[in-house]
């Protein structure tokens, strides 16, 4: 049954053999687009032909690699961007919205608490039409009032942002509050006796605190915001990111490149999770 | 009895933004969502307000089959990924060696860093016609000729099962880690089979665990759009692309703004009918 308990050989073999099983499930995929990236076909299939870089480096008429392939180059520039402008707002409304609920007293607040929740339980694609649809209209509403064309408002880089940021944004708020509820409210007592206002005292005391926190926040933000496909399907304008790029070029057949750009997309992740664990774990 | 409250400084600097958040980005746009759904533009471009698009959702039955069909699939789906995820998590927290717990987690969670189109792309090279698992079965000699393993129901399903599991996995570990080994111990000694700690002490102690991973599980399937997108083919006939084709391909955003406003009241409705049937609240399930 358990560690403490006798177990007989064969529950620990089968029970091993099913987690075995399970490993191989979650792994499979990856190591197959990984492998493939490195394989001299044009195709991303077996057989194998031999080991080769030229899907990451050649710059040839028939085989153009990722380092010289503008297109998606230019799509991960733009996921980039998003991401660090996604990263910026959610942490700065995601921190303040977690003092506002951990720290302030107000009308109505478990209403605006459920209010900040409800982004978790609303499907990604339906928060992508409703923002473009709104953005819309106040485009259509600027444009037919003042003759204004405000350029926000149609489908592109900030609509892009400002989707991701609007459920992002909630989880960062849960992370930050998660940690300020652990913090001892009398050291910021302490700083307001000496003679600290308020966001004095939150300057440098509590936000001192709560750094991990949001630092750990902002990095799964980025990542979040890196890979978002379903909100930003329905925002994106000509420049798309990477995943919606990806999911084209998918769609319409692939070249190994794809590979090679998932070979680095998971070699990169990997290493970011691997150094989060070791950071979180040195914070303990 | 009203809570006193003063409207100081910090109070405004805190709410300020948070009220600009959730009024533009969540509350305007999904009352917008509503009023373009009830908007109805004839040919000519005569605009009139009524129920005629959702009275469409219903008149045709490629809509509303569809509709029930990935609400059918989006709960089996939800109970699968609990049925592989929780031996899983009992392995990690109950039956391994604590050294290497750290190391299974690290592991559990891994793929899911990697973005949901890397992992279907994977899946789809294993699986097409043209893929590994044919060429591997081809070599073997167990097939003859290589058969099509995408675009089904099945693959759909385990496709949508997998992008889900870390959803289950995680909670599910954090709810059995809380659980008292002596509990176990006392039922075993006590003479219980294994069904009856199960179902006794293992799943009512991991009920708010569940709950959350279910929540967000069929949540994120009900709304996913890249995997019945790329592993179900043309037939997939998921209900976030009826929408995407509303919006994109026909352009009638007030149709698609009537099945967007129904997905929302399914997936609300569904999750608060689950809140309801476990007695758990949503603020309590999401930490």
């Amino acid at each position: 049954m358990i560690r403490s308990l006798p177990n007989s050989r064969r529950y620990l073999y089968s029970y091993k053999l099913y987690m075995g099983l399970y490993f191989t499930f979650l792994f499979a995929p990856l190591v197959v687009t990984c492998v493939l990236a490195f394989n001299d076909s044009q195709f991303p299939a077996l057989p194998w032909k031999g080991f080769t870089l030229e899907w990451f480096t050649a710059d040839l008429p028939h085989r153009v690699g990722i380092f010289h392939d503008r297109m998606n180059l230019e799509s991960i520039w733009v996921s980039a961007q998003v991401a660090f402008f996604v990263t910026i707002l959610s942490v700065t409304v995601g921190t303040c919205a977690a003092f506002l609920f951990e720290q302030e007293e107000f009308p109505f607040k478990p209403a605006l608490y459920f209010l900040m929740l409800s982004p978790l339980v609303i499907p990604g694609v339906i928060l992508g039409i409703s923002i473009l649809l709104f953005s819309n209209t106040l485009g259509l509403y600027c444009e037919t009032r003042w003759g204004l064309d405000v350029p926000l408002f149609r489908p592109g880089f900030w609509l892009v942002v400002l989707g991701q940021f609007s459920f992002i944004a909630t989880l960062v708020t849960l992370v930050v509050s998660a940690r300020l509820r652990k913090f001892d409210r009398t050291l910021e007592e302490a700083a307001l006796n000496l003679g600290a206002n308020r966001f004095e005292a939150i300057w440098h005391i509590t936000l001192k605190f709560l750094r991990p926190a949001i630092v750990g926040a902002a990095a799964v933000a980025f990542l979040m915001s890196f890979e978002n496909f379903n909100t930003t399907l329905f925002l994106t304008g000509s420049e798309t990111t990477l995943p919606i790029n990806l999911y084209l070029q998918v769609r319409d057949g692939s070249t190994p490149v794809i590979n090679a750009i998932s070979f680095l997309l998971i070699v990169g992740t990997s290493l970011a999770a691997v150094a989060n664990l070791y950071f979180s774990r040195k914070q303990e | 009895m009203p809570r006193r409250f003063h409207i100081t400084l910090p109070l405004v600097c805190f709410l300020t933004p948070v009220l600009l958040w959730l009024v533009l980005m969540i509350v305007l746009p999904h009352v917008d969502l509503l009023r373009m759904s009830l908007r109805v533009e004839d040919i000519e471009g005569n605009v009139s307000w009524g129920f005629a698009n959702y009275l469409n959702f219903f008149k045709e039955p490629i809509y509303w089959l569809t509709f029930v069909r990935t609400a059918v699939y989006s709960i089996m789906v939800t109970f699968m990924t609990f049925v592989v995820a929780l031996p899983v998590a009992f392995y990690i927290t109950k039956v391994a060696a604590p050294r290497f717990q750290g190391f299974l987690m690290m592991l559990l969670l891994m793929p899911f860093w990697v973005s949901e189109l890397v992992r279907v792309y994977g899946w789809m090279i294993l699986l097409r016609e043209s893929g590994v698992i044919n060429h591997f079965l081809t070599r073997l000699g167990i097939l003859t000729q290589p058969i099509e393993m995408l675009y089904n129901d099945v693959t759909m399903v385990m496709g949508l099962v997998y992008t889900s599991m870390l959803f289950m996995a995680v909670p599910l570990v954090s709810v059995l880690e809380s659980l008292d080994d002596s509990l176990i111990e006392a039922a075993y000694d006590l003479g219980a089979n294994m069904g009856t700690i199960l179902f006794r002490i293992v799943i009512p102690h991991a009920m708010p665990g569940i709950v959350s991973g279910s929540i967000v599980v069929f949540m994120l399937t009900l709304g996913n759009y890249l995997t019945p997108n790329l592993m179900g083919g043309k037939n997939s006939l998921w209900f976030t692309e009826q929408i995407y084709n509303q919006f994109i391909a026909s352009f009638n955003w007030n149709q698609g703004s009537a099945f967007g406003f129904l997905l929302l009241v399914l997936s609300s409705l569904v999750i608060w009918v689950g809140l309801k049937l476990t007695r758990q609240k949503l603020s309590r399930v999401v930490q």
